[in-house]
């Protein structure tokens, strides 16, 4: 039965997506629910990404240090590592995963609350297609926007190592730079961006899906931003491996 | 007018709707009454669309509501107002962003000709100051006068209000229905309302249609309702004390009149 279960379900999210991508009623309306969406969603994370960048590009560089005290690895090595590392997985796939907890339980809630109070019945009713007109510009908006927020992420982790660098003698700040800038791969950047469109797009669309196809009242608004982030969080780990192995191989 | 014709509608095989039929008449308060769970909300829903009935055929005078292609569909919608039970009024928008809302979606006007005649309804509700603020910053009175003036915004031919006094105090449950009667002469409108308010039933019920159990059990009127001799809708009307002592005054007093000697 939960096979089952999945199936349909993947049919209504698909059903779903269908009704969210058609034109929008009125351009002006969308637009201006767009830059609602990036204010709310993206600008009030940037805060969180700056930290958590900070805290884990101060932290990998201290373990890699630990982990290459041999005198075979040049002590460049460091901060070689701690770009490669928050280039090619932190600052995307970790990243979304933050996010996801933080974005994703904000839609679900949001919607969910919209369709317990009837909020989406009387879109409805007024013949606006509640789908589109709800959840596009914040696909929109994530979609956009995430990227740039791993791409901050990549130069806030690379600062926290420095800051690393510069404040204890765990390294010093010429070897780090060096480290930083030897072996770069361009690719790995673009690589993280392919992924975090694909991250950004599951966590709007299934936070979405979530809130909008909850029935009854109040707890399951609850339940819904839970499944949000829990199931969004599985389709990154997921398509992470799957985008690996495509992009990088 | 709205005709109703055969709607049946069961869930997960259980069976809400038991073949209804009814007319609702234009310029008329029609009232569709029953206890809670009696199916008025389902019945509702069906009528405008958000609930697909199993079988039947929902007339708007004379367009099949089931039968609508979706650019039908759509012009239809335009011409309904609903007032929800809860009010619905978007709360990320202010009292006056929501007023206009349907205005902006639908409407070809500019900006100050929406704000004017978004103005107008709020007037029209007898709503003033509260433009700027928000649907939680306003008491629940206030909200559905917000979303009558909503409903309204449009010009609607059809109003539905499903509940539109729950959670109100008598005097403004009161008000609400006056406002209710008002609007529906006033434009000559198909106005629907669901209630189990006597209240209300007795001061604006112009058409009433009784639900029991999800079957229609009594049409009439507000004059006709309280000399009915159907046993369902005397359990349901005179179920309050107050209305109980009511109808033992009433009955002693034809007693008296028909023998005035004792
Ligand atoms: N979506 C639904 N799924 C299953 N049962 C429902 C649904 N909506 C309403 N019902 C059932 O239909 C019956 C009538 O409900 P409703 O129309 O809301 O009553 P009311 O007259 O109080 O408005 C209730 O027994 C309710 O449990
Ligand atoms: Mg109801």
């Amino acid at each position: 039965m939960p096979l089952v279960k999945s199936v349909s379900t993947l049919g209504s999210y698909v059903l779903l997506m269908k009704k969210v991508f058609s034109v929008p009623e009125r351009w002006s309306v969308f637009f201006q629910q767009f830059i609602r969406e990036v204010c709310k969603l993206i600008l009030d994370s940037i805060w969180i990404v700056v930290i958590i960048s900070i805290f884990i590009g101060a932290v990998i560089t201290i373990q890699t240090q630990l982990n290459m005290s041999t005198p075979l690895l040049p002590r460049y090595t460091v901060g070689l590592a701690t770009r490669d590392v928050l280039l090619l997985e932190f600052s995307s796939a970790i990243m979304c995963l933050i996010l996801s907890g933080k974005v994703g339980s904000n839609i679900a809630s949001e919607i969910g609350t919209m369709r317990v109070t009837e909020q989406i019945d009387a879109l409805e009713i007024m013949g606006v297609n509640s789908a589109c007109f709800l959840i596009l510009p914040k696909i929109a908006a994530l979609v956009i926007f995430i990227p740039i927020l791993v791409i901050l992420s990549m130069f806030t982790g690379i600062l926290g190592g420095y800051l690393v660098a510069l404040t204890t003698n765990v390294i010093s700040v010429s070897t780090y730079i060096y480290g930083i800038q030897t072996a770069f791969i361009e690719y790995y950047v673009f690589y993280s961006l392919q992924k975090s469109l694909v991250f950004a797009f599951i966590i709007a669309s299934i936070s979405s899906f979530y809130g909008y196809s909850i029935s009854g009242g109040a707890i399951e608004v609850g339940k819904a931003s839970t499944n949000a982030v829990v199931i969004s969080s599985i389709f990154i780990l997921l398509f992470d491996v799957i985008l690996t192995k495509i992009l990088l191989q | 007018m709205i005709e109703v014709r055969n709607v049946i509608k069961s869930f997960e095989g259980r069976t809400v709707l038991h073949d209804i039929s009814c007319v609702f008449e234009k310029g008329k308060n029609n009232l569709i009454i029953g206890q809670s769970g009696s199916g008025k909300t389902v019945l509702m829903k069906c009528l405008i669309g958000l609930i697909q009935p199993d079988s039947g055929e929902i007339l708007y005078d004379g367009r099949d509501l089931l039968k609508l292609k979706t650019p039908d569909l759509k012009m239809l919608r335009e011409e309904i107002g609903m007032l929800f039970q809860g009010s619905a009024l978007f709360d990320s928008m202010t009292v006056m962003e929501n007023v206009m809302f349907p205005l902006t979606m639908f409407s070809n006007l500019i900006t100050i000709e929406r704000e004017k005649r978004a103005q107008f309804c709020l007037e029209r509700v007898n709503l003033h100051g509260a433009e700027d603020r928000f649907p939680s910053e306003i008491s629940g009175g206030m909200q559905k006068r917000v979303a009558i003036a909503r409903a309204i915004a449009l010009n609607p031919r059809y109003l539905f209000c499903d509940e539109p006094n729950s959670g109100l105090d008598p005097q403004t449950s009161i008000l609400i229905d006056e406002l209710i009667n008002d609007i529906t002469k006033e434009y000559n409108i198909t106005t629907i309302v669901n209630t189990h308010d006597m209240n209300s039933v007795l001061g604006i019920g112009d058409n009433i249609i009784f639900l029991n159990k999800g079957q229609k059990e009594w049409v009439g009127n507000k004059d006709q309702i309280l000399t009915s001799s159907n046993e369902a809708l005397n359990n349901f009307v005179f179920a309050s004390p107050l209305f109980k002592s009511v109808k033992k005054a009433a009955v002693s007093e034809e007693f008296a009149k028909e023998f005035p000697n004792g």
